[in-house]
């Protein structure tokens, strides 16, 4: 899709109405039964008319996941990634639950498992944001519902568009018509034709033209993101010198029954925007033995569509039992700006295979790629990055910093850095280091006074400061935090 | 030792230390005794194993003593893990202080000092008052306040290391500092200030034990014993005037009456 900056809400209005008559037409075109909360396990195109029909979408959407999955079933699932698992059975999914109320929850946070609490005590989670998490009844979290009502006011006011995607489809059907898959198209790759013919539900974010989003979107997301299922889709559209700041996940250990997790995030950069990304992501990574855990597919890519554009993505990645994921920039714009930060943590059996692709097409495009990548236990840890320069991309540079550490004998870190330089004014600059976690600087450590624990995670934390730097503030303390619940007694 | 019975019981006492590295004997059969209150200065040759007691005193992993015994006020060290050592007031400065990138320098102290309170039943550090502290002491160690806020002797010069070295001992204020070769790398004028930092923890509770290769030294922080040590053993033990005796003679008149 070609750049189109301008959109304006107002443009929007009409579109808005003609989607909805589109959609509500065809709400009666099938007969499948949308009473139920949750579809029976398999999937075909009814399947996908039931999740558009339960989210009142309009026909152009469905048509979207319709192509999406005719796509798909044209697919084979990849297996060049360095992991491993045994073979998913796509027909044994449930591609539909409702949303689940929290009544079966607990009642209060004296009900909640005294062990999670304490791991939000070691993690540092707000007070106020712990009963939400722990799945408490809502009633009784309105503190919560009432901050979230202020954070929405704020932002309406600065013509922030923030909501969810399913409720996007109903207020602002042009704006995603005009660039839902224009980043990662319905035919990507399999995981991500996937995602766009069954997801459910995720975020929206459109920053108007010279917009300064007056918040980060985390506080807001943490306290209103509940139960976005497994296949999940994000789209942020940053206009004509806008700025956002979007954090995803939390450092809280996230509980869900669903095994396979595939999200799709989207991200749109015109002139001068700028989009910050930061993820903290916290799946539960199966036991000791490497039972259970989450497989989790992501694709995200970001376009910096516009001349002097940045995006930023900076990750945390500390959970889930496989995972699969490179946050990518395509640098279209002249002059624009991607940048990668990462943190990748596997411990135990966990396999982590992540990265990212800088692709420059613009002129005197820039990228710089800092992947830290930490392993413990048994797990395998795998650094994957492209930096592709296209010949139209004079004076791009790149620089990829990527250091692996290794806290035990067993744990194996891989990294697979790809360059393709097809404009000879390009300079791409790479550099590696693997260490195994220094005896010595433990021992000073030690020596000093310091706890076995506290001189690993002083360490550690050390190794990974060029990222934590690049995250907001508040939650560069919970991602530290976080680092330390993880490696709990992994040194070997 | 026992001839030399005092009525308190030494800092430090070193039985008859047998140390070994992959099965190869470093100590053999090493005997000193630090009481509180005594400045000790251990000088010998490259490679006759002043490190390794050192180490072996502050609980490094990868000795294995294969005799003899080390007690710090009476208790057997050998017992304690590395940190509950440094916790009970054995302060190790590094002859090669490690770099720990990434970690601020301050944050390592702050740590360090937390630690300590906590084995001491004190409350942890007020972050202004120690802060107020930290640079008091770097006053005192002429070290610009930057070093704070750089990661632990990350792309220090030799001589910084060791000076900061001496600033985490004097926030500490160990009962027992052993110093490795600190006075090695510095200039004249670091040497003094080094030395003065040194000294201001002299104290009728404390002992210092000082490796060095340089009598120098011994001018701004006058031992009150010195030995050497020649190839895993104690060989020769005085007063500061033992330190000169050597410099004149070397290390072959210590083994040439040792022999006789
Ligand atoms: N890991 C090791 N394997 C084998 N030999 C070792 C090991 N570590 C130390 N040694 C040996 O132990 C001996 C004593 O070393 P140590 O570092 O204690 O000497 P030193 O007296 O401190 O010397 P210097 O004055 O040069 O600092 C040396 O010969 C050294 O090579
Ligand atoms: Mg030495």
């Amino acid at each position: 899709m070609n750049a189109a900056p301008g959109i304006t809400p107002t443009a929007e209005d009409g579109q808005n109405a003609l989607d909805r008559a589109v959609g509500g037409t065809y709400r009666h075109g099938f007969v499948t039964d949308i009473e139920s909360d949750t579809l029976p396990p398999g999937l075909d195109e009814d399947v996908i008319r039931v999740i558009s029909r339960k989210k009142d979408e309009p026909q152009f959407l469905l048509d979207w996941r319709l192509r999406a999955f005719r796509h798909w079933q044209t697919m084979q699932e990849p297996a060049w990634a360095y992991v491993r698992y045994p073979p998913i059975d796509f027909q044994s999914i449930s591609y539909y639950s409702a949303p689940k109320q929290n009544k079966d929850g607990p009642k209060s946070l004296a009900d909640v498992d005294p062990k999670l609490l304490e791991t939000y005590d070691k993690l540092g989670i707000p007070l106020h944001e712990r009963a939400r998490l722990a799945g408490v009844a809502v009633d009784a979290v309105f503190d919560s519902v009432s901050v979230a009502t202020t954070f929405k006011d704020r932002l309406s006011k600065a013509g922030v568009i923030f909501c969810p995607f399913s409720e996007a489809v109903k207020t602002h059907p042009a704006l995603l018509e005009q660039w839902l898959g224009s980043v990662v198209p319905h035919t990507d790759n399999f995981y991500a034709a996937l995602n766009s013919a069954v997801f459910t539900d995720g975020s929206f974010v459109y920053i108007p033209k010279g917009v300064r989003c007056p918040m980060e979107l985390s506080t807001y997301f943490r306290i209103n993101a509940a139960n976005t299922g497994q296949f999940e889709r994000t789209l942020i559209i940053a206009d004509e010198g806008s700025h956002v700041s979007y954090l995803e996940g939390c450092t809280a250990p996230k509980r869900d029954e669903n095994q396979l997790h595939a999200a799709v995030v989207e991200l749109v950069a015109l002139d001068n925007a700028e989009i910050k990304y930061s993820t903290v992501q916290n799946w539960y990574p199966g036991d000791e033995n490497g039972v259970g855990g989450i497989y989790n597919f992501v694709t995200k890519r970001g376009d910096c569509r516009g001349h002097r554009s940045k995006i930023s993505w900076t990750q945390v990645e500390t959970g889930s039992a496989i995972t699969w994921k490179y946050p990518s920039c395509i640098l279209t714009g002249d002059d624009s700006v991607g940048e990668f930060y990462s943190v990748a943590v596997a411990n135990h059996h966990q396999q982590a295979d992540t990265g990212t692709k800088m692709i420059h097409v613009g002129r005197n495009t820039r990228s710089t790629i800092v992947s830290k990548g930490i392993s413990a236990g048994l797990a395998q840890n795998t650094y994957r990055g492209l930096v592709k320069i296209l010949p139209s991309a004079e004076g791009a540079r790149n620089y990829t910093q990527c250091d692996s550490l290794l806290m035990s004998p067993t744990c194996g870190a891989h990294t697979f850095p790809y360059v393709e330089v097809r404009n000879p004014t390009a300079i791409v600059e790479h550099e590696a280091t693997t260490s195994r976690i220094g005896e010595d600087q433990l021992f000073y450590c030690l020596q000093r006074g310091l706890s076995q624990e506290d001189a690993v995670n002083m360490i550690v934390n050390g190794f990974c400061k060029a990222v934590f730097k690049e995250l907001p503030m508040e939650f560069a303390v919970e991602a530290q935090n976080l680092l330390a619940v993880s490696l709990e007694g992994s040194v070997g | 030792m026992n001839a030399t019975t005092l009525p308190t019981t030494p800092l430090l006492e070193v039985l008859d230390l047998h140390v070994e590295v992959n099965g190869k004997p470093i100590l053999k059969g090493v005997n000193l005794t630090v009481n509180a209150g005594e400045v000790h200065a251990i000088m010998g040759p490259n490679g006759s194993g002043k490190s390794t007691l050192s180490h072996v005193v502050a609980g490094k992993p990868g000795y294995v003593v294969t005799g003899g015994s080390l007690r710090y006020k009476g208790q057997d060290l050998l017992a304690l893990a590395p940190e509950e050592r440094a916790r009970a007031g054995i302060f190790l400065a590094f002859q090669y202080p490690l770099e720990i990138p990434g970690v601020n320098n301050v944050y390592l102290l702050k740590a360090a000092l937390n630690a300590r309170h906590r084995h001491l039943g004190l409350p942890e550090v007020d972050a202004f008052e120690f802060l107020q502290l930290v640079k008091s002491k770097m006053q005192r160690m002429q070290m610009p306040e930057s070093f704070l806020s750089r990661g632990v002797n990350e792309g220090f010069s030799g001589g910084e290391k060791k000076r900061n070295e001496v600033l985490q001992m004097q926030v500490l204020e160990p009962t027992l500092a052993l110093l490795d070769e600190t006075d090695s790398g510095l200039d004249i004028d670091a040497l003094k200030v080094v030395s003065n930092g040194v000294n201001d923890l002299r104290s009728p509770e404390r002992a210092i034990v000082m490796v060095t290769h340089y009598q120098r030294l011994l001018d701004y922080i006058v031992p009150d014993q010195v030995h050497v040590l020649v190839d895993g053993r104690v060989l020769l033990s005085g007063g500061k005037e033992l330190a000169l005796e050597l410099e004149q003679r070397g290390y072959d008149w210590v083994r040439a009456q040792d022999a006789a």
